[in-house]
C-alpha cells in the first residue's frame, strides 16, 4: 500500500506539530509583547501545516483514521520526528536558535517539494514555504541580534550551539521512507549549510566543529523528553476516549 | 476663573460628542482616570493570557489547539493596541508593566481564578469574554479617541471569542455524562466571577459618576451587569444548562431578570490579593518580564551598533 | 493668556509620544525599546492608514511586528513604520488659524457652481 509515503507524511506533520507545541510554551511569557505575538504565529503557521500533512495520511489510511487520532492516540515510538524539535525550549536564545536551524533546514525542503510529482505534496509545500520563508527572516534576524548584541547574549547563543548542534545531522540522514521525497540529502545540507555559515556569521558566532550528531527520532527512538510533550498533548482524548470535543 | 473656563470648553466639547485627542488640553483628572482605565484594561488583556494559555498544550483536537492559540494570541494584540494607547496619555509602557509586576496596578480580578477542566475554555469564552465584550462595546464609543480607535479594533476581533467558547460548551452539553458534568461544573464556577467583572454596585463605585459625565463610560456597572444576565440566561437554556443562582427568574414587571445577591466580600478578597491565583499570575509575569531582561537588552545594543556602523 | 496656556497645556513635549503630565512624565528611551507608528494599506490603490503604534529596537523588527501585530487578519499588503519621535505634529490650539480659513472657501467644492442639467459629466 501507501506505506513509505503514509510514513513520509507523518513524519513531516510530526516534526512541524512538536515544534508547534514547543514554540507556544511561550506564548503569555514571551520577554516582550510583540515577540510574544511573533512566535505564537509560528507555532500556528506550524500546527498549520501539520493539520495538511495528518490530513492527507488520514485520507491515504482510511479505516476512519482523522488528523486527530494520528496526533493524538499513537505512542512515542509511533512519532517520527526529528529529535532537534523536540528538545526542550530552554531560553529564548536556544528556542530562536531551534526555529532558525529547522526553518533553514524547511526552506530548502519545502522548495524541493514544492515540484513533487505527487500534487497534494506539491501544494501543501507550496503554501508552507511562503511561511517557512518568513519564520526564515524572523528567526534569521534574531540570531543576528542575540548573538552579536551583548556578551551576555552571546554567550547564551554559543551555549544554545551546544546544546542543539548534535540534533541537526539528523536532518541530512534520510530514512527509508525519506526517499518518497526524491530529494538527494547532500544538496539539502549544502543549502542549509551555505545559509547557516552566513548568518552564524553575521551574528560574530563560531560555527561549530566536527561533533557527534545524535540521531533516531525519524525512526520511532526519541528522547526522554518526547514523551513529557506527547503525555500533555494527548492528555484529554487519552482519559476520555472516543468522546468528541 | 480661567482654569474652570478650560474645564467648561472641555466639557462642551464632550457634550458635542468631539472626541479628545492626545494632544488636546484635558482636565488632569480626566487623563488619570483614562490612564488608569486603559492601563487596567491592558493588563486584563495580558494577565488574560494565562488562563486560558493554560490549556494550549492540552487542547483536544489540532482544530481547538489552532483556535485557542489564536485566541490568546489575540489577547496579546489588544493588550499591544491598549498600552499604545495608553502611552499616548504619557506613561511609558515600561512604567505600566513596572506597576503591574510590582503589584501596583490592578487588572480584571476574574483571572485570578484557575481553569480547571477543558470546559472552563468555553465558560471563559462564553462567559468572561461575553462579559467584557458588553463593556468593550460600550467603550468603543468612549470620549478618548486612541481608546475608542483600540477598542474598534479589538471588538471586530474579538467577535469570534465568544463564539469559539459558546460552541466548546454545546459539544460537551451533547457528549458524554462525564462531559455534561464537565461543562456545568465549569459554568457553576464561572458565573458569579463574571457577573463581578462589571465592578462593584453603582451604589458603592466611586469613579462611574464622572467616568459617565466625561463619557468615559456611557453605562453604569449596573446597568451592563442586568444586560449581561438578561443575555446569558437565555442562552443557557440552548445548553441545557443551568445557573446557580436559585433567586434567577424573570420579572415581567422590570421587563429584566431578578438574580440572587453577588458575594461582595469574595469580591474584594480577590481585588486585594486573595484569589485563588493572584500570586501565581504575578509571578508569571514577573518571570517572563525578568528572564526577557537579557533579549531586550541584545536588541538595543544590536541595534545601536549597527546604527553607529552606518553613521 | 500666553502664560495660561503654556500652564495648562499638556501636549506637545518634544521627543516622545504625545502628552504627559510632568509627575506621570518617565524617560522613554533610556530603558524599553523605542515606539514606532504603524501604518497599513489595506489594498492596492488606497492610501497607507494609521494602523497604531509598537515598540521594536530597529526598522526591521518594527516591520516584521507589524506584519504579526496588525495583519493577522489580512488587513495589509504593504506596511509603512517610522519611530514616532520623527513625527512633527500641529497644535491643537492652532486649529482656529489654521483650519477655520478654509471654511469659507466654498468656491474650492465643485457643488459651488450652477450649470445647465445639459452639461453631463463635469
Amino acid at each position: 500500500m501507501h506505506t513509505d509515503l503514509i510514513t513520509f507524511l507523518l513524519h513531516m506533520g510530526d516534526n512541524t506539530l512538536i515544534l508547534s507545541q514547543r514554540n507556544s510554551e511561550w506564548c503569555g511569557h514571551g520577554p516582550v509583547l510583540e515577540q510574544d505575538i511573533a512566535l505564537t504565529n509560528i507555532a500556528l503557521d506550524l500546527l498549520g501545516q501539520t493539520r495538511n500533512f495528518y490530513q492527507y495520511a488520514a485520507s491515504l489510511s482510511g479505516d476512519g483514521t482523522t488528523e486527530d487520532s494520528l496526533a493524538y492516540l499513537r505512542t512515542v515510538r509511533e512519532y517520527y520526528n526529528c529529535l532537534l524539535v523536540e528538545q526542550p525550549n530552554g531560553d529564548w536564545g536556544q528556542t530562536i536558535l531551534r526555529q532558525f536551524l529547522f526553518s533553514a533546514y524547511q526552506y530548502p525542503l519545502y522548495e524541493k517539494l514544492k515540484v513533487h510529482p505527487d500534487d497534494t505534496i506539491a501544494a501543501i509545500a507550496a503554501k508552507a514555504l511562503k511561511e517557512v520563508t518568513y519564520h526564515l527572516r524572523w528567526s534569521s534576524e534574531w540570531v543576528v541580534r542575540l548573538g552579536d548584541g551583548t556578551p551576555e547574549s552571546h554567550s547564551r547563543m554559543i551555549k544554545a550551539l551546544d546544546n542543539l548542534w548534535p540534533y541537526t545531522g539528523e536532518l541530512f540522514d534520510p530514512a527509508s521512507y525519506e526517499q518518497i521525497a526524491a530529494i538527494d540529502s547532500a544538496i539539502l545540507k549544502t543549502a542549509w549549510l551555505d545559509r547557516v555559515t552566513a548568518v552564524l556569521a553575521e551574528a560574530t558566532l563560531p560555527l561549530p566543529g566536527q561533533t557527534f550528531m545524535q540521531s533516531g527520532g525519524k525512526k520511532g527512538l526519541h528522547s526522554e523528553h518526547l514523551d513529557y510533550l506527547l503525555a500533555e498533548l494527548q492528555y484529554l482524548q487519552r482519559t476520555y476516549p472516543g468522546n468528541e470535543w | 476663573m480661567a482654569t474652570t473656563d478650560m474645564g467648561e470648553l472641555f466639557q462642551q466639547k464632550i457634550d458635542k460628542e468631539i472626541k479628545i485627542e492626545p494632544r488636546d488640553w484635558m482636565p488632569d483628572a480626566y487623563r488619570k482616570t483614562n490612564l488608569r482605565q486603559i492601563s487596567q484594561h491592558a493588563h486584563s488583556e495580558i494577565v488574560g493570557m494565562l488562563p486560558e494559555g493554560n490549556w494550549i498544550s492540552r487542547a483536544p483536537t489540532l482544530k481547538r489547539k489552532a483556535i485557542l492559540l489564536a485566541k490568546v494570541q489575540d489577547e496579546a494584540g489588544h493588550g499591544l493596541y491598549l498600552y499604545s494607547a495608553a502611552e499616548t496619555l504619557g506613561m511609558s509602557r515600561d512604567q505600566m508593566v513596572a506597576d503591574l509586576n510590582n503589584g501596583k496596578a490592578k487588572y480584571s480580578s476574574i483571572f485570578n481564578y484557575p481553569t480547571l477542566t477543558w470546559a472552563d475554555m468555553g465558560a471563559v469564552g462564553w462567559l468572561v469574554d461575553g462579559a467584557a465584550i458588553l463593556n468593550q462595546v460600550m467603550l468603543c464609543r468612549t470620549s478618548y479617541g486612541p481608546y475608542a480607535r483600540a477598542m474598534v479594533r479589538i471588538c471586530k476581533e474579538e467577535s469570534f471569542h465568544q463564539r469559539q467558547g459558546f460552541e466548546i460548551l454545546l459539544v460537551l452539553s451533547k457528549g458524554s455524562a462525564a462531559q455534561k458534568a464537565m461543562c456545568q461544573d465549569a459554568i457553576n464556577r464561572w458565573w458569579w466571577p463574571s457577573l463581578m467583572m462589571f465592578g462593584p454596585k453603582d451604589s458603592e463605585s466611586t469613579n462611574s459618576d464622572q467616568s459617565i459625565q466625561w463619557k468615559i463610560k456611557r453605562k453604569t456597572n449596573d446597568e451592563l451587569r442586568q444586560q449581561f444576565i438578561d443575555m446569558i440566561a437565555e442562552q443557557v437554556k440552548i445548553l441545557g444548562m443551568t445557573l446557580p443562582d436559585d433567586k434567577l427568574q424573570w420579572n415581567p414587571e422590570r421587563k429584566h431578570y431578578d438574580f440572587g445577591e453577588i458575594n461582595w466580600e469574595e469580591f474584594w478578597n480577590v481585588v486585594k490579593g486573595n484569589g485563588p491565583c493572584n500570586k501565581q499570575r504575578l509571578d508569571a509575569r514577573r518571570k517572563a518580564h525578568e528572564e526577557g531582561a537579557w533579549v531586550r537588552e541584545a536588541a538595543k545594543a544590536h541595534a545601536a551598533k549597527r546604527l553607529a556602523k552606518v553613521a | 493668556m500666553n502664560t495660561f496656556i503654556r500652564k495648562c497645556y499638556y501636549g506637545d513635549i518634544p521627543d516622545q509620544k504625545g502628552a504627559g503630565t510632568p509627575e506621570i512624565h518617565t524617560d522613554f528611551t533610556a530603558e524599553q525599546w523605542p515606539l514606532w507608528e504603524v501604518f497599513i494599506r489595506s489594498k492596492q490603490g488606497l492610501d497607507h492608514k494609521h494602523a497604531g503604534s509598537l515598540h521594536a529596537a530597529d526598522a526591521k523588527m518594527a516591520i516584521e511586528n507589524a506584519r504579526d501585530v496588525y495583519t493577522r487578519r489580512q488587513e495589509g499588503v504593504s506596511i509603512w513604520v517610522v519611530e514616532s519621535k520623527h513625527i512633527h505634529a500641529t497644535n491643537p490650539d492652532e486649529a482656529e488659524s489654521l483650519y477655520e480659513p478654509a471654511n469659507d472657501k466654498i468656491y474650492r467644492h465643485p457643488a459651488f457652481y450652477d450649470l445647465p442639467d445639459a452639461v453631463k459629466h463635469m
